[in-house]
């Protein structure tokens, strides 16, 4: 068994800053990040980034990841990284168990911060399965990280920001995006990336999904249908698009099965995109010692992951009986942030989430 | 309709716009048109010309009186939503954020393009500039005829 302070499970911006509190203070903090970068979803992110200043907004995700990875450096004493390590699974008495190397390793530890981030929703469709149907992610890891191309000419499916965004990174890779399709009567995601889609001549399509994919041993084309106010597919209305890929993004939701297996009190929440731990105020779960940040504790954005890493390493330092007043005012700064990054209207989701959250604390 | 398509209405656009007299000076032109949680307009901008104020989520504001047209905010903004704009009749010159390859070059004549994606006339590169600050996204500065002014904002390449 090898014993550490504090276990960190995933490297991208909320466990990093997460990491980062802990560190500064001088706390011993292992963390597990299963790929062989850190940085989550952050290395595959070329654009410039919302938010505000205080959360790097206007710096491309990837040299956030690179400048969080760096704002660690100084601490690399109280700090040990795990890459290419998956945990398995945490068990009672903060034992957690790892996978490195096809190798199988025992920890415990004083508390336990979650931040595994989350997955890819899927969309039911005749013939799903063929080679050339990505999820954004997918595209993204190959365009991205590898250099390689999806496809020539593509349709994606979803107009949130990721689908926005990812067609934005396919025209800069010189794919042809053919459409942008969206059920809804209006686009998901920002007016600004739906506007700098359009500009370069991509139609998005509101009240249109997809039908069914063409080809036989490769996509060739998808089948598209509109849809009437109450998402009934209107018949008559199927029209083909030619494409060798298509990309689906219709949302994403926790990675909540380390938590479920813990035996942490969950719920299913569908503002936060799926299932979520019933937290505390300050991040911590069911599970004494047990925390929790970023898009596992519902779907935000890096602005608000970033926020919540740094908060709940503060609140994982109060837990261990570090308490100062320079704690407590960092603390209000970053609930200061939280706030103003949800009051608008696309925090209305995020809103109401964390009001089922409390609702859900009072009946346990 | 832009919630629709993602084009904005022609009155929507105008309304970013001073009077055409204060565009014999280069002006920030802001198509933000929702309450979104970002700022870098106005944090980047030396003048403190564009006013947002505590709560993010509000719609950028230009005081165009105290906007010098520098172009600052034009590659801080993630959104790529911004444009400096000033008008010399019979001509009007633009300056836009553009993140793709070839890069335009001086001497050049590309496609001027509307809000929709169509072709409206010809854009004339005038500069093309890259510096440290902008992170990747090019300056690029293109005269226009001036009546194109409200429709043009981006640019594309003529084929050979
Ligand atoms: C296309 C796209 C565009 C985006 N644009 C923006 C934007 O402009 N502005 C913005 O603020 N946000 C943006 N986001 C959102 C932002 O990237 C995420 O909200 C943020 O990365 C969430 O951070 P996280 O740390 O919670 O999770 P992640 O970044 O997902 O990191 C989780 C990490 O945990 C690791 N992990 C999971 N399970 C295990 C395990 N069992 N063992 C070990 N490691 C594990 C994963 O490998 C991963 O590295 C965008 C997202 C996408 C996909
Ligand atoms: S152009 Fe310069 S002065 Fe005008 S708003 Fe932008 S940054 Fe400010
Ligand atoms: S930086 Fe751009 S997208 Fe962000 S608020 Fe300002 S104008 Fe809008």
């Amino acid at each position: 068994m090898i014993h550490t302070d504090v276990i960190i499970v995933g490297g991208g911006p909320a466990g990093l800053c997460a990491a980062y509190s802990l560190v500064k203070q001088g706390v011993s903090v292992t963390l597990f990040e299963r790929n062989s970068k850190l940085g989550g979803q952050l290395v595959k992110q070329t654009h410039k980034f919302f938010g505000s200043e205080k959360q790097y907004a206007k710096t491309r995700g990837f040299d956030i990841a690179a400048k969080l990875i760096k704002d660690l450096e100084p601490y690399s004493a109280f700090l040990t990284i795990e890459k290419n390590a998956t945990v398995l699974g945490i068990y009672p008495d903060k034992v957690v168990t790892v996978m490195k190397n096809e190798a199988y390793f025992k920890y415990q530890c004083k508390a336990i911060i979650v931040s595994t981030g989350a997955m890819e929703k899927v969309l039911a469709f005749e013939q799903n399965d063929l080679p050339g149907i990505y999820g954004a992610g997918a595209v993204q890891t190959l365009m991205n990280v590898y250099g390689v191309y999806p496809g020539q000419s593509i349709v994606m499916v979803g107009s949130g920001n990721i689908g926005l965004i990812v067609s934005y990174q396919l025209l800069q890779a010189g794919v042809e995006v053919k459409a942008v399709i969206e059920a809804a009567s209006s686009i998901g995601g920002y007016k600004v990336h739906a506007s700098k889609l359009r500009r370069l001549g991509v139609p998005i399509l509101t009240n249109t999904t997809i039908k069914k994919a063409h080809g036989v041993d490769f996509l060739t084309g998808v089948e598209t249908i509109q849809l009437d106010e109450s998402w009934k597919t209107i018949p008559g209305t199927e029209k083909t698009i030619q494409c060798d890929a298509c990309c689906i993004s219709v949302g994403l939701a926790p990675m909540h099965q380390l938590l479920s297996m813990a035996g942490v009190h969950m719920k299913y929440i569908p503002e936060f995109g799926g299932i979520v731990p019933i937290a505390s105020d300050t991040h911590e779960t069911s599970y004494d010692g047990l925390f929790v940040a970023g898009d596992v504790y519902g779907i935000e954005e890096a602005s608000s992951a970033i926020v919540e890493g740094y908060l709940s390493g503060l609140y994982v330092s109060n837990k261990l009986g570090m308490k100062s007043e320079e704690i407590n005012s960092q603390i209000a700064d970053f609930h200061q942030q939280l706030e103003y990054l949800r009051s608008g209207p696309f925090g209305k989701k995020t809103r109401q989430g964390l009001e089922k959250i409390k609702e859900a604390r009072n009946v346990t | 309709m832009l919630h629709k398509t993602g084009i904005p209405t022609i009155e929507q656009v105008k309304d970013q716009f001073p009077e055409q007299s204060k565009l014999s000076k280069p002006k920030a032109i802001i198509e933000c048109y929702e309450d979104i949680p970002c700022n870098p307009c106005e944090t980047s901008c030396p003048f403190q010309a564009i006013i947002i104020g505590p709560d993010i989520n509000q719609q950028p504001k230009v005081d165009f009186d105290k906007c010098t047209g520098c172009t600052i905010c034009v590659t801080s903004c993630p959104g790529l939503a911004i444009i400096v704009a000033e008008v010399h009749h019979p001509h009007a010159i633009i300056k836009i954020p553009y993140e793709f390859l070839p890069r335009p070059q001086k001497g050049e004549v590309w496609h001027a393009v509307n809000r929709s994606g169509e072709i409206v006339g010809d854009a004339n590169i005038l500069q093309t500039l890259v510096s440290r600050r902008q992170d990747r996204t090019l300056l690029v500065s293109i005269q226009i005829d001036s009546s194109l002014v409200y429709e043009v904002i981006t640019i594309r390449r003529k084929h050979a």
